[in-house]
């Protein structure tokens, strides 16, 4: 096809081509081995990712993490040790557990001196609301007539700093069930308890400390959004909170009453304190670690937002250090012992080595241990960043532009081992309090360091000006491509009309001809359309039938084709017979030229919104789309390259739909046996829950182009 | 008196008839000034100084200081442009800028008027935001006034030590017409929420004190321990005594107070606090300044401390002492319970005196005087206060609380809302004006926006007791001024008419964002911009404290003071509103497009003027019938190959082209081989 083109461009044309124009040509004629180079390049670059991660550093001087020695003593841990305590011995007795634990830890905190406030909330399930994506996180509306037996009740604790103007605060959570709260959840309570008496005291405080005790009866997430919704965007004419109030005015009234001074401080009036700098969520878990204490460090809030890469170099800073825990972050763990990889990796470190025997300045070698363990973090971070939900309560925290993680400790010994316990609290409460004082030093808001990473180990990170170039090499063949096809389309028809008698005037022709990308372009737009309506459909089944996942899922999926069979009859047939003979010929070439620009289009989209999930979809989407070819046309051919195309393409096209990713992907991290057909349907379900917008580039983008692949491979040309 | 006496002796000395009758003139002028504008005392003509400390236990276990010094000078004819005990850069500055009145304070920290009160003279006059407050009024014609105000803050802003020369720009200060204070016609109005406040600006302060902190109550003012507080506010107030018509100068009266709250010490060295936590703590002078009184200032008028315990707090301690049912000290007149039951005092003290209250309410609060002229540095004086049971109680406070936070998120817009909520005082006025129907609590609202939050005035909503309702019900009056872009700020004035019965009202403005020039943006811009706080004012409640005093006829001017009709007022929070903020750390990277741009230009252009189409066009046409060029020879040529199909090559260009191309591989794997063998060896 390139040469035909070459061939019939007359030498005058030629020659008044400017450079840059010739070099565009150039790579569109050259379009497939442009397209095998950078493809591969893609896939290189994006292993090669922990290799060229850099270490962390502390982007903005005025954190100076570590830099005052804690103030932290034994005494604020044995009070806090009596907390825990009290606690523990509140939940052992069965019955108004509940109340009295939150009774117990609003009197603590008052008695310290803050202000302490009950929160009210209604745990409503995420709801799926159509075209809500993106919209700010306060526009919800709120949902009418709960019953009145439904609620939590967040416990609220604000310490004013002495010599502070109020116009800043930090917010630390700690997530408590009241009802099954176990020895962690009291653990997490009683470090953070500790470094909130300590902050009562401090001179050097300059930001308001918030410590919110979530009432995590309802899941951890649902109280911190509630609590946040209410601050900062709170409904005066709201007669349904009114209502709320007077369901247990009996129950809270009585309470209040019954030792009145002491509480003054405590009431359900909302109290607020000025702009969040940054927010750290703190849980207390036992995993049965059999090194040493660990801090686990969950980062990823919706749609792959990131906190500032100052917030986890700082705990990454203090936590090793200067408290001595093994920081982790999450980890892909089936990666770890995949072979390929550690060859990949031993490879990588034979050239390391070679390139320092060559030049001992070169130091890009990495271990090979290391490198695996790097690409293991690095995939889980893709992954959670292209998921889209958010991996703990922070996530609340960065739908309103706030800075926050969660820092899970787990301690070697049981909980049990008393001794022990004291240690652990006062190991926590200085992370806690380190982590604080440094924020209290800040004077502006996180800016100084990265938004956009991706980390391969708490220590080392890969910033979004190296990552693109991955995504970029992946995406950069797609348009040549599309350019090319469309090109030989248009140049294959005139060279067969030569041989043949044109059919049509010659004006008519040459009018059809230069826009017959129409039809391809309208047939795509159907497509896409139809991917529109697919994505919407989860909504109206759930609303309309309470059915298991399973047959939700079959219900999803025959409906869709159904409606794809409908649109194909009414909007994809009427071009068809106009021109047909004409039409065919070159039809699947267009069509491919227009699906893979449309790829082009969404998925560079797609990496502004979300860049883990485009970067996963262009390396399912990408070969699929452009290895494309009409089935027929292989098996007509009968020689080994186009067998092997079309076995390639087989392969493509069953991997990249989605439903099939996702069981490969399960089966593999997994393993096969508890695979469910309404895993799926499940897995979806959260997605829109969680108004991530994978789920919109999965029904809006890939689903179509995938649609349009089969259909091209299908082609009955 | 005296002065007159001896004007007149001097008067007969003089033989000159025609000055005896100027003098005479004199004479009358200045008794006539005397008897109109004999606000103070009589013997006005007298330059005085006086010195008082209010200490006041807080519920929360702190202690208000309260430092009052008052200056004050009379009409300046009788001294010409000299004084005794005035600081004369005040009176020059009141001469200067014919400032009538005139109010500067640094604070640092935040008034909690939840539990500090908010129904006192102290907290109404002397809460202030934090930052730096200024207003002033003149007494020069409407279109001077600007002009005076500029003067102004550049003169004090060198006198404080202070950025004050910042509120010389129109975008930061306004002019309130009636919601700030009532009428006072030339008044302009301005805030400097991020000024940090320091010894810095303290020293200037004692400096305009005649002692300034050598000897005297200020003496007290030990840097470490007045600073550690949990509020700092130094004040200046001056105003102008006697009439304001041009020819006769006037007397100056300033007012300097110093607010703080501190922490007594002892509660801090508590083992276990949280049991301690209940009781109050035992402080004594020593304790809470480091410092001890050694006597007055030999300069002052008078010197006294005084404990005052307020309302609660007496109320509280009388139910304790009838608890107690100790018939004898149920006797002991209640003014005056000193050691009693409750507390102990280590000094007695000189005077007491009780509130005399116009409410007729249960309890009235207790001052006590210590006066300081007795004692000196070898007997200082160290009032100390020591609990013996735990007391609990409540400041007074203001009809309703008011606070002021943002709504929404993200950088586009948002809104302010001020949420008032009523306390014990409203729903005090709930239960006792049940009967009469039409019970109307009205607020007084102030609030300056600076103009890059764009306010939309015509968003206001109000709601009362949760429910919406109609603009043009609640409020009686507003005034609104919007914002001039980079020119002023914008100015709410309202008046809300409330329900007396109300649980809590909010009032909901929204605005955008608006982008800053480069240029504007100020140090540390990333941290967010601030909105001064709001004044919230309560024109129907006024306050005042009339103490029964025992004979004495001369009030001192703290009492005076307390003894004026204040407003109740009160400051919302300060807000920080987060703005799109460039990225500030991008020279480097703008130097490089700039330079980009700039070779791009000018390559092209020198391309365009230096090249001849027409003449290029033939040669290569001519060219092209001879041979195609190497590059798209070579191009086809790698094309063939890598697709596998013979493809009849022209013979002559072909040999050429692959002699090329294996002449340049060779030079490339030269000149590679040369770089490899150089890095091995000498890298």
């Amino acid at each position: 096809m390139a040469e035909t083109e070459t061939e019939t461009k007359s030498v005058t044309s030629r020659m008044r081509q400017r450079p840059i124009v010739r070099l565009g040509f150039l790579l569109i004629s050259q379009s497939v081995i442009v397209s095998v180079i950078c493809c591969t390049a893609g896939v290189l670059a994006l292993l090669l990712l922990p290799v060229l991660a850099k270490n962390t550093y502390i982007s903005e001087n005025a954190l100076m993490p570590g830099s005052a020695s804690s103030m932290l003593s034994h005494q604020e841990i044995l009070e806090a040790n009596k907390l825990v305590r009290d606690i523990a011995s509140l939940s052992s007795k069965p019955s108004g557990a509940a109340v009295e634990s939150r009774g117990l830890i609003a009197q603590y905190m008052s008695d310290l001196g803050a202000e302490v406030n009950y929160h009210k909330f209604h745990p409503h399930s995420n709801q799926f609301h159509p075209l809500h994506f993106f919209s700010g996180p306060g526009s919800e509306a709120i949902q009418d007539n709960f019953s009145c037996s439904l609620y939590g009740v967040n416990t609220v604790g604000i310490v004013r700093a002495p010599h502070g103007d109020g116009k800043e605060a930090i917010v630390l959570v700690t997530p408590y069930d009241s009802v099954r709260g176990g020895v962690g959840e009291a653990l997490s309570l009683g470090i953070a308890y500790s470094v909130f008496s300590l902050l009562t005291r401090v001179t050097w405080l300059a930001k308001d400390i918030i410590w919110l005790v979530a009432d995590s009866q309802y899941g951890e997430y649902a109280p911190v959004t509630a609590w946040l919704r209410d601050y900062h965007t709170p409904v005066f004419g709201d007669l349904g909170s009114l209502n709320t109030e007077m369901c247990d005015e009996n129950e809270n009234i009585s309470k209040l009453k019954e030792n009145s001074i002491p509480e003054r401080n405590i009431s359900y009036t909302f109290r607020r304190a000025g702009t969040m700098a940054a927010a750290l969520v703190l849980k207390v878990a036992y995993k049965n670690e059999h090194f040493e204490d660990t801090l686990s460090i969950y980062a990823e809030a919706s749609n792959g937002q990131m906190p500032n890469l100052d917030l986890i170099n700082i705990v990454n800073y203090l936590a090793v250090h200067r408290q001595g825990l093994r920081v982790k972050v999450e980890k892909l763990w089936s990666l770890l012992e995949s072979k390929w990889l550690r060859i990949f990796g031993e490879i990588l470190e034979s050239l390391g080595k070679l390139a320092k025997s060559l030049n001992p300045d070169w130091k890009f070698g990495i271990s090979a241990s290391d490198y695996v363990e790097g690409t293991a973090t690095l995939a889980s971070s893709l992954y959670y960043q292209a998921l889209g939900v958010p991996t703990g309560p922070h996530g609340a925290f960065r739908d309103y532009q706030v800075d926050a993680i969660t820092l899970e400790i787990s301690p070697k010994y049981s909980f049990n081992n008393k001794d022990r316990r004291n240690d652990f609290l006062l190991q926590g409460g200085r992370l806690i309090e380190g982590v604080i004082r440094s924020v209290n030093n800040l004077l502006e808001k996180f800016h100084q360091s990265f938004f956009l990473y991706l980390l391969t180990s708490p220590g080392k990170f890969v910033s979004v000006g190296v990552y693109m170039i991955a995504f970029a090499l992946l995406v950069a063949p797609l348009p040549l491509v599309a350019a090319s096809l469309y090109a030989d389309s248009n140049d294959l028809n005139p060279a067969l009309r030569k041989d043949k008698k044109p059919i049509n005037s010659d004006d008519l022709g040459g009018l059809l001809k230069s826009w017959k990308w129409l039809n391809s372009a309208k047939r795509v737009f159907v497509v896409h359309l139809w991917g529109v309506i697919v994505s919407l459909l989860p909504y109206f089944i759930s609303q309309i039938c309470d059915c298991t996942p399973t047959t939700n899922f079959l219900i999803w999926i025959s409906l869709s084709v159904l409606i794809l069979l409908i649109l194909h009859q009414i909007l994809g047939s009427p071009y068809s017979h106009v021109c047909e003979i004409q039409s065919q010929e070159g039809e699947w070439a267009r069509l491919k030229s227009v699906t893979i620009s449309s790829v082009f289009i969404g998925l560079s989209l797609m990496s502004v919104i979300n860049f883990a999930t485009a970067e996963i979809g262009a390396l399912l989407m990408v070969p699929t789309s452009l290895l494309a070819y009409p089935l027929k046309l292989d098996i007509k051919a009968r020689s080994l390259r186009s067998f092997s195309r079309m076995i390639c393409n087989l392969i493509l096209g069953v991997i990249s739909f989605p439903p099939a990713t996702f069981f490969l992907l399960k089966g593999v991290l997994e393993g096969f046996e508890g695979i469910n057909a309404g895993d799926f349907w499940n897995w979806v379900e959260s997605l829109w829950a969680w108004n991530s917008a994978t789920y919109l580039y999965i029904g809006m983008v890939h689903l179509p182009c995938w649609v349009l692949c089969v259909h091209i491979l299908l082609h009955s040309c | 008196m005296t002065f007159s006496h001896s004007k007149s002796t001097v008067g007969v000395t003089q033989s000159m008839a025609s000055r005896v009758l100027r003098l005479l003139i004199v004479c009358q002028l200045l008794y006539s000034t005397i008897a109109f504008g004999s606000v103070l005392d009589i013997d006005k003509e007298e330059e005085e100084f006086s010195e008082e400390l209010l200490l006041k236990p807080l519920p929360d276990r702190k202690v208000l200081a309260h430092f009052h010094f008052q200056s004050t000078a009379p009409p300046s004819t009788s001294f010409g442009r000299h004084h005794h005990l005035f600081p004369k850069p005040i009176s020059q500055l009141v001469k200067k800028f014919r400032v009538k009145e005139m109010e500067l304070s640094f604070t640092q920290g935040r008034w909690r008027y939840e539990q500090w009160g908010g129904f006192d003279p102290i907290s109404s006059n002397n809460a202030k935001p934090p930052g730096v407050e200024l207003w002033a009024v003149f007494d020069v014609p409407r279109s001077q006034v600007d002009a005076s105000w500029k003067n102004l803050t550049h003169a004090l802003s060198g006198l404080f030590c202070a950025s004050i020369n910042f509120l010389e720009s129109s975008t930061t200060y306004s002019a309130p017409e009636w919601a700030f204070r009532p009428d006072l016609g030339n008044l302009r109005y301005g805030t400097l929420p991020r000024e940090a406040v320091c010894t810095e600006n303290l020293t200037p302060w004692l400096k305009l004190l005649p002692c300034r902190d050598k000897a005297g109550l200020s003496a007290l003012m030990d840097r470490p321990s007045i600073y550690r507080g949990f509020y700092h506010s130094q004040r200046l107030h001056l105003t102008l005594t006697g009439s304001s018509s041009e020819e006769v100068d006037s007397g100056i009266v300033l007012e300097q107070t110093l607010t703080v709250v501190l922490q007594p010490s002892s509660w801090r060295t508590g083992k276990s606090y949280v049991d301690k936590a209940h009781s109050q703590p035992s402080w004594s002078i020593s304790s809470i300044f480091g410092r001890k009184v050694g006597g007055k200032c030999v300069l002052a008028k008078s010197s006294n401390v005084y404990l005052q315990f307020e309302k609660g707090l007496v109320g509280e301690l009388k139910n304790l002492q009838k608890e107690n049912a100790n018939p004898e000290t149920n006797k002991l007149a209640s003014k005056v319970f000193l050691s009693n039951l409750s507390f102990d005092l280590s000094v007695n003290p000189d005077k007491v005196f009780e509130e005399v209250d116009n409410f007729h309410s249960k309890s009235t609060s207790i001052l006590y005087e210590f006066s300081v002229e007795k004692y000196n540095d070898s007997h200082p004086l160290d009032l100390g206060l020591t609990w013996k049971i735990p007391v609990f109680w409540s400041c007074q406070q203001a009809p309703l609380h008011a606070s002021r936070f943002l709504m929404g998120s993200g950088n586009e817009r948002g809104a302010i809302a001020i949420y008032l909520r009523s306390t014990e005082l409203s729903e005090g006025l709930k239960k006792s004006d049940i009967v009469d129907q039409s019970c109307e609590l009205r607020v007084n609202v102030f609030q300056v926006v600076p103009w890059y939050i764009k306010v939309y005035y015509h968003t206001l909503q109000v709601f009362v007791n949760q429910q919406s309702r109609a603009v043009a019900d609640i409020i009686e009056k507003i005034h609104v001024s919007p914002s001039k872009d980079k020119t002023s700020p914008g100015v709410m004035e309202l008046i809300l008419k409330l329900p007396c019965g109300l649980e809590s009202a909010a009032i909901n403005l929204e605005f955008d964002k608006g982008f800053l020039h480069i240029d504007e943006y100020p140090p540390d811009a990333n941290q967010g911009f601030d909105i001064p706080a709001a004044v919230i004012s309560y024109p129907d409640f006024h306050v005042s404290m009339h103490f029964s005093e025992d004979g004495s006829l001369d009030k001192s001017p703290m009492f005076s003071k307390f003894e004026e009709k204040s407003l109740v007022l009160s400051y919302t929070e300060i807000l920080l509103v987060p703005l799109t903020t460039p990225d500030f750390s991008m020279p480097y990277n703008v130097i490089t497009i700039t330079c980009t741009v700039f070779a791009l230009y000018f390559g092209s252009l020198l391309n365009v003027l230096q090249k001849r189409v027409g003449e290029e066009e033939r040669f290569l046409k001519s060219n092209a019938g001879r041979k195609t060029g190497k590059l798209s020879q070579l191009l086809s040529k790698f094309s063939t190959k890598l697709r596998g199909k013979p493809r009849e090559p022209q013979p002559s260009t072909a040999v050429s082209s692959s002699f090329v191309s294996f002449k340049l591989i060779l030079k490339i794997l030269l000149v590679a081989g040369i770089a490899i063998c150089w890095q091995y060896y000498f890298g």
